[in-house]
């Protein structure tokens, strides 16, 4: 069997929480010049676990995401994905990121590579998929966001929430054990922030793990497994989400919720 | 004016697209708009129409009408009122190749001939195998031309750079010029923009230093200065130096273009392609120089429009490519005082290729545009 195929038939659904640690962050502090951005984080993300981040922004969650496949760089603590140590060390970074899909508020597309090719230039590049098999599977991987008939068209051309399709079908070429979710929706217009959350809704029942910056309160009270609050460059909450939004324990949360929920 | 009497009425979204009004298009329209659509307008479209009166009729008359077309051997032909191009015709072919024997001459037909077929086919879109075309035109060409142009080796006589001149020599320099330029200068761009201390030092060092001083300065050194350096009886062929010399000028210009266009790419491009797991080199070749190529194409062409047009200072260390070539014949008596003409000419084969550059980069710029509005 080609590894397309195998790529696109995704990965057996894991349930359990408690299952091994995909992402470990011990004691990580993160300093932007003067500024301290995030403050002793400890966060443990299991095997097919799903988390939502939420919070005020500045709150340090998207420097969060980010430290996981060293967009950003964390100067203290310990940060393990699936067993493999952060470090200065460039084949580890390249290591992990090839494990790590990551979509970004602004898509991110290469605009001068068609839909298919954006899907297909990592696979060939960095997997040494052959390049008939990388377009199997990235078809597949379109037919699964539902824009198989957007391939040879140029990402300027697409709406904002195709292109966010896009750019989770192109994360998912590379097979990736974890998807990190950075504001997926906040830069589309209105009418299309549904399509990219049902997308998301579905990879979430495949079993992925996931770690979603958002502010779709909706969206993590159906999927999310754990909702971790931050605020000030720490994690100040953490609960599933009926205890985390129908019983909030600090006066922070309570304060944050009360302005997303009732504006 | 739109006509009112005829507006009509539509329930809510039942409107149809109606054409648009005909003061809005056809040519009339179009004049309306584009020549006398204000005060200003009409003044300029009228002194516009003058210059043109004043200056293209005299200029044609000059150039064409009573102008002298015939061959001969001096100026005594020159007989009518307008310009005498018998200076021109009777000096052509010194002009194309300089002192290139005359017997060897198909060497640089041939040589010239696959260059530019390569170029072409490679510039062509529905090219077939552009791969071994580019393969062929770096790899393979150098050689060849190398070869056919110098010789003195497997059955070909050897023909000294001295000898070389013309548009053959302009083209020489201008095309490794403009070759050697690019990815120079894409790598100082590169450099200068490494996290690298050393490099990144280097490169900026070289790129104002280079910059800084003019290209004649460059070709002077290159031919009066680099010999005291060499050990004695170490010579370095005179073209040579001045090739090289363009080459790295031209790269020093390139490096900033070039960087501009790296500047211009968004910071998540270089995100998005490191979240899918590229290296450094698959990031700047796949996602990262394309973009910022594109957004730099008028840029580059721009450079290598300057780049050809300064090989003409290769005068400075005596050699006569075209414009040169072209003094020499109206200083020599028999042609003397047909400086315009000599002139006319040479300018006229510099328009040709920079406006064929400067179009084609026009051409590219709208083949790529794959409608991404930054």
């Amino acid at each position: 069997m080609s590894n397309g195929a195998q790529a696109a038939q995704g990965r057996i659904p894991e349930t359990s929480t408690a299952g091994d640690p995909m992402i470990q962050m011990i004691g990580v502090h993160k300093w932007f010049g003067q500024f301290h951005v995030l403050r002793n984080i400890d966060l443990t993300v299991h095997r097919g676990e799903r988390i939502v981040i939420c919070g005020p922004s500045g709150s340090g969650k998207s420097t969060l995401i980010r430290c996981v496949n060293r967009l950003e760089e964390h100067q203290k603590g310990r940060i393990i994905v699936d067993g493999i140590e952060l470090t200065n060390d460039l084949k580890h970074i390249e290591q992990v990121r090839r494990e790590v899909g990551m979509v970004f508020q602004h898509f991110n597309l290469f605009p001068h590579l068609t839909v298919l090719e954006n899907l297909t230039l990592a696979p060939i590049w960095v997997r040494k998929m052959p390049k008939r098999d990388a377009e199997q599977a990235a078809m597949l991987y379109l037919d699964r966001v539902k824009i198989p008939e957007q391939a040879l068209k140029y990402p300027g051309q697409l709406s904002g929430g195709q292109q966010q399709r896009v750019a989770i079908a192109r994360s998912l070429c590379m097979n990736p054990k974890v998807m990190l979710f950075d504001e997926p929706t906040s830069a589309l217009d209105p009418e299309m922030i549904k399509e990219v959350l049902d997308v998301m809704i579905e990879l979430a029942e495949t079993g992925m793990t996931m770690i979603v910056v958002t502010h779709e309160m909706g969206f993590a009270r159906t999927v999310a497994d754990r909702v971790i609050f931050m605020d000030g460059g720490e994690i100040i909450e953490q609960n599933a989400p009926d205890a985390f939004f129908n019983n909030p324990k600090s006066d922070r949360t309570k304060l944050f919720l009360s302005q997303i929920l009732h504006h | 004016m739109p006509d009112v009497t005829e507006q009509q009425e539509y329930p809510p979204g039942q409107h149809p697209s109606l054409p648009p009004p005909s003061s809005y298009i056809g040519p009339v329209a179009w004049l309306r708009t584009n020549l006398f659509s204000s005060p200003l307008n009409v003044l300029l479209t009228l002194v516009s129409l003058w210059l043109i009166w004043v200056i293209v009729p005299p200029l044609l008359d000059w150039a064409i009408f009573s102008a002298t077309f015939v061959d001969g051997e001096s100026r005594e032909v020159c007989v009518k009122d307008g310009a005498c191009w018998t200076m021109i015709i009777a000096r052509f072919w010194q002009f194309m190749y300089g002192f290139y024997p005359v017997g060897e001459r198909w060497r640089v037909d041939l040589g010239l001939i696959l260059f530019f077929g390569a170029v072409i086919a490679l510039l062509i879109d529905r090219t077939p195998g552009k791969k071994f075309i580019a393969i062929f035109l770096f790899g393979v060409y150098p050689f060849i031309s190398y070869w056919l142009f110098v010789g003195g080796f497997l059955g070909l006589p050897l023909v000294e750079t001295r000898l070389w001149g013309g548009l053959f020599l302009t083209l020489v320099l201008g095309s490794t010029g403009i070759i050697f330029s690019l990815p120079l200068g894409i790598l100082l761009a590169l450099g200068r923009r490494s996290e690298l201390p050393v490099i990144r030092m280097m490169s900026t060092a070289f790129i104002e230093f280079t910059r800084a001083v003019p290209l004649i300065t460059v070709l002077f050194m290159s031919s009066v200065m680099l010999p005291l350096f060499l050990p004695e009886g170490v010579t370095f062929d005179k073209l040579l130096r001045a090739m090289i010399g363009i080459a790295l000028f031209g790269a020093a210009y390139m490096a900033e273009v070039v960087r501009g266009g790296l500047q211009a790419v968004p910071r998540g491009q270089y995100e998005g392609a490191m979240a899918v797991g590229l290296g450094y080199w698959q990031m700047t070749g796949l996602i990262v120089m394309p973009q910022a190529l594109r957004i730099v194409i008028p840029g580059i062409v721009n450079t290598f429009i300057g780049l050809f047009k300064d090989t003409t200072l290769v005068i400075v260390i005596g050699l006569f490519e075209l414009l040169n070539i072209v003094q020499a014949a109206f200083r020599d008596a028999n042609w003397a005082g047909l400086a315009q003409e000599g002139y006319a000419f040479a300018a006229f084969v510099f328009f040709l290729f920079c406006f064929s550059m400067s179009r084609y980069s026009l051409y590219l710029e709208r083949k790529l545009n794959t409608g991404h509005r930054r």
